[in-house]
């Protein structure tokens, strides 16, 4: 069983956001680590980017996989976490913990359409 | 699960191992227990069992069947002891590749082929067809065989410890020993493998497969998926058909005509290898090594630095031996030599790498 926990964001996609200093912070959900296997890749984008909610902006690599990543938000990336370029495992270890980017929010409402913790556990399962 | 899939014996035991499993060649088949990279390094290190029953056995006997099999076969099984086991491919007269197989020369009479298990019934057919003129038997054996390969440095003791038989360590690399289970079944053991380590690959009824897993379980052997065993094979440098050999890229194209004998009198397809020897051909099965760990996966354009597309990936992994991002590309032929510089796109960017032998691991077969 995976864990989900209360208080954050959940896309469709298995992404998580949580809102942080005005700063969408944005990783993968613990189903979508464990669905993907060892990861050993993590695809990142470079800070400055912009970017669209829906559209995908890395990727994450498992030893037999590819699972494109996409962000619940639009606006400019930030920050990317670069302790994943070398190691990729923490997502693995706690995909909570483990934020992959960091995005200056160019549409806030669209924060809306997210699900919460209850209305995510029902799809990641 | 599809319920139009097959299972093998051992299908239980990896739903109650708790195995991720996919469809497979026909099969519901086991792709990882723990992971694949502890699964992966198991078998480097110390040992793992695979289920491979859903691979095929197609038994050629008859007066003719050493001429058949040489007629349809690469390799040349004329100077082939009983008990020696030979790898090579069959082939179109266009020289694409049928299968690639394993060919075990019985003790007593004829020849016991080992085939891909998505290519069984391909290749029933092509052998049946090919057979005017041979007096030969050919029989679809599949379904009475269970089969484990059981891989890695640790695998000897292993064996000899579950068959209680010492003899079995004099067994040399592609032989095979018969051996009698307790009903007088027929059981084989060929040094035989398909990870780049020494190991064994155990032929026997599905009842007796299915003790024999319970056995090694027991003895605390790993088991591995086909996903470390597609990782494994890899970094060995031994090509999956489908991948790396396949109607439109043959024996030559994928750097394997040793295994295809051209002193031999004929062999179907042998006029266009001896073309493609002779001539070159125009594209070729290379490996690639990245400088960087973006990982290059089946399907992925290869480039030159200028955007020209010169090839694509067949199999590509970030190698859990080595470390390092590799793979086999199938490109063209100019630009095959070692040490080229060639690109791979990946996603929206594109990454620079270059031209490496294809056996990226170094094999630890006992010889």
């Amino acid at each position: 069983m995976s864990r989900i926990i209360e208080g954050l964001l959940y896309s469709k996609s298995h992404e998580w956001v949580k809102v942080e200093d005005g700063l969408a912070v944005i990783g993968v959900s613990d189903f979508a680590q464990s669905e993907m296997g060892d990861i050993t890749y993590v695809d990142l984008p470079s800070e400055g980017d912009e970017i669209q909610a829906g559209e995908e902006f890395g990727a994450l690599e498992s030893v037999k996989a590819s699972s494109d990543l996409y962000s619940p938000v639009s606006g400019t990336v930030e920050a990317v976490n670069e302790e994943l370029e070398s190691a990729p495992e923490l997502v693995n270890q706690d995909a909570y913990a483990a934020w992959i980017i960091k995005v200056r929010m160019s549409d806030a409402s669209e924060l809306e359409s997210l699900l919460d913790a209850a209305a995510y556990a029902k799809i990641a399962e | 699960m599809d319920q139009s899939l097959k299972v093998t014996c051992l299908h239980d035991s990896h739903i109650s191992l708790g195995a991720k499993m996919s469809p497979f060649a026909g099969f519901d088949m086991p792709i990882q227990y723990s992971g694949i990279i502890q699964e992966h390094n198991a078998v480097r290190n110390a040992a793992g069992m695979f289920d491979v029953s859903h691979m095929g056995e197609i038994v050629v006997d008859g007066p003719d069947a050493e001429a058949f099999v040489n007629h349809v076969f690469t390799n040349d099984v004329r100077p082939l002891a009983a008990g020696g086991i030979l790898y090579g491919m069959m082939c179109y007269p266009d020289g694409g590749v049928v299968d690639d197989l394993l060919v075990y020369k019985e003790f007593e009479s004829g020849f016991l082929l080992v085939v891909n298990a998505a290519n069984i019934e391909k290749d029933y057919e092509w052998l049946q067809q090919q057979s005017e003129g041979f007096e030969v038997e050919i029989f679809n054996d599949s379904d009475s065989w269970g089969q484990i390969a059981l891989q890695g440095p640790a695998s000897e003791d292993a064996l000899v410890k579950a068959f209680g038989l010492e003899e079995l360590r004099d067994l040399e690399f592609y032989t095979f020993f018969d051996l009698e289970d307790e009903d007088g079944g027929r059981v084989i053991v060929s040094r035989t493998g398909y990870t780049g380590e020494d190991g064994f690959e155990i032929y026997a009824s599905p009842d007796n497969i299915v003790d024999l897993w319970n056995l090694f379980l027991e003895d605390g052997i790993t088991p591995c998926g086909l996903g470390c065993r597609d990782t494994l094979r890899f970094e060995a440098g031994l090509p999956l058909y489908g991948d790396e050999l396949s109607p439109e890229i043959s024996p030559v194209m994928a750097g394997l005509s040793m295994f295809c004998k051209l002193d031999k009198p004929e062999f179907i397809g042998k006029e266009a290898i001896e073309k493609q020897k002779a001539e070159g051909v125009a594209r070729k099965i290379v490996g690639i090594e990245l400088h960087d760990n973006a990982i290059p996966r089946a399907g992925y354009p290869v480039e030159l630095e200028d955007g020209t597309q010169v090839g694509v990936v067949t199999t590509g992994y970030h190698s859990i031996s080595l470390d390092k991002s590799i793979c086999f590309a199938l490109v063209d032929s100019r630009y095959s030599a070692l040490g080229t510089p060639l690109y791979i796109r990946i996603r929206k960017r594109v990454f620079p790498g270059e031209v490496i032998k294809k056996r990226f691991y170094k094999t630890n077969y006992k010889k």
